[in-house]
């Protein structure tokens, strides 16, 4: 056993947990963040996709003790109280999820592909960026077109602050 | 996976030293090959050595002719790395087809190379560009490094510590990725030294590892061109064949790779 400590959501955490823990299990079972989810445990699908140290990581993918001093944030940290990120708006109003299994790592994606392509996205660059996120559901098509969204609405949210 | 016992290095000297203490132990890189072998219980270390927090272990710089990579530097740092860009811009590029984006912020050159998959990226432009592997013990030359599947000169503790390249007149790679895991069907990596030499590596493609290839070589070096590679014939024997590609398949697809590379690099 280790004591694992870092800050998630912005708020400084210490937890107890087997050596063999993975990052996501510390999220889910330790800190009842159940929004990261485990969907392949392969490291394929990416539904289990957070940020840590403003870098989207797969958390199926990283020992608990790897985060250790590091700042994680969760699907569960995006949002500005009542007020969706512009991100989950966005997937929102373009009907970019089905069964939502997906969402939580399509979301967390998505914002790093935003952040590291700024103005610079197209259709092409999006659906490229994708390739570690799966759906079964939506067949992409509307998750694209909320990216793409999304990248405007960043934009305009970031001028405005 | 099975249980096991995780410490964090701060030096490279601490992270051997912790290795001669366990029984079973595994250096960790960025982790996205040897997590997902410990979640299948294919690998159980007792120990898990975590080397991606050595500050020395990390980045890229350029100086006269050489390129030198650390060993944990993940692959988006090499992939956006203006050293490396404007050094070898093949290089970047390989870095940036790797896995995917979340893959690319953890996985590291040192873990890629360390692990030697047949069918990794690295290996491929590290033959191919006559690298130097540095280890806590001594220098290898990749032509001694890769030693077949999954399987290097590396002896049981050695850590890589960088990786320096001779940077070429001109290199380029083109690789045909497995549309699910991106990992290559057939990857060509060609470069051209600036004494004039010519070395092509190929990975994914042959059941020994990452493989030069003497024909390619001999007809770029007789003349830098795509068109070059259209009298070469590759052999299908020792290449691999699966239910993603046969060996009569992987062949053709060493020599539409190669003429795409040489096509990348101008």
């Amino acid at each position: 056993m280790s004591t694992v400590k870092l800050t998630v959501n912005g708020k400084a955490v210490a937890v107890d947990v087997e050596d063999r823990t993975l990052l996501v299990h510390l999220l889910r079972d330790h800190l009842n963040l159940t929004g990261t989810h485990v969907g392949c445990d392969t490291s394929q699908c990416g539904a289990c996709v957070v940020h840590m140290d403003g870098r989207a990581v797969k958390s199926c993918t990283m020992l608990a003790g790897q985060a250790d001093g590091a700042n994680v944030t969760t699907i569960e940290g995006i949002a500005k109280g009542d007020e969706l990120h512009p991100m989950q708006a966005a997937f929102r109003d373009n009907h970019g999820l089905q069964c939502g299994y997906c969402t939580p790592g399509m979301i967390m994606s998505a914002i790093d592909i935003v952040h590291r392509h700024g103005g610079q996205l197209d259709e092409a660059t999006v659906r490229q960026e994708l390739e570690g996120n799966i759906c079964r559901c939506t067949g992409y098509h509307n998750i694209v077109k909320a990216v793409l969204d999304a990248a405007g609405r960043m934009k305009v949210s970031q001028a405005a602050e | 996976m099975y249980q096991t016992t995780y410490h964090r290095a701060s030096s490279v000297d601490e992270a051997a030293s912790l290795f001669g203490k366990s029984s079973e132990a595994k250096f960790l890189a960025g982790g996205q090959t040897l997590l997902p072998v410990m979640k299948q219980r294919l690998a159980g270390p007792s120990d898990v050595i975590d080397l991606g927090k050595i500050k020395d272990m990390i980045g890229v710089e350029a100086s006269g002719d050489t390129l030198t990579i650390k060993a944990a530097t993940p692959h988006y740092d090499v992939a956006t790395s203006d050293a490396a860009k404007k050094a070898i811009p093949a290089l970047a590029y390989l870095a940036s087809l790797i896995g995917d984006p979340a893959v690319r912020y953890r996985g590291t050159i040192g873990g890629s190379l360390a692990n030697n998959d047949p069918a990794a990226d690295y290996p491929a432009a590290t033959l191919a560009l006559g690298a130097t592997i540095k280890t806590n013990k001594r220098s290898i030359a990749a032509d001694d490094y890769f030693q077949g599947l999954f399987s290097t000169a590396l002896e049981d503790g050695e850590i890589i510590t960088a990786v320096s390249f001779p940077i070429p007149a001109k290199a380029g790679y083109a690789k045909f990725p497995h549309p699910a895991s991106r990992f290559a069907l057939t990857g060509v990596f060609v470069a051209k030294t600036k004494s004039g030499d010519v070395r092509v590596a190929v990975t994914g493609a042959s059941q020994s590892g990452v493989m030069r290839v003497a024909a390619l070589e001999a007809a770029l070096k007789a003349s830098w061109a795509a068109s070059a590679v259209d009298s070469v014939s590759i052999p299908a024997s020792g290449l691999l064949s699966d239910i993603h590609g046969s060996s009569d398949y992987r062949a053709n697809l060493i020599k539409v790779m190669a003429q795409r590379a040489v096509a990348a690099a101008g």
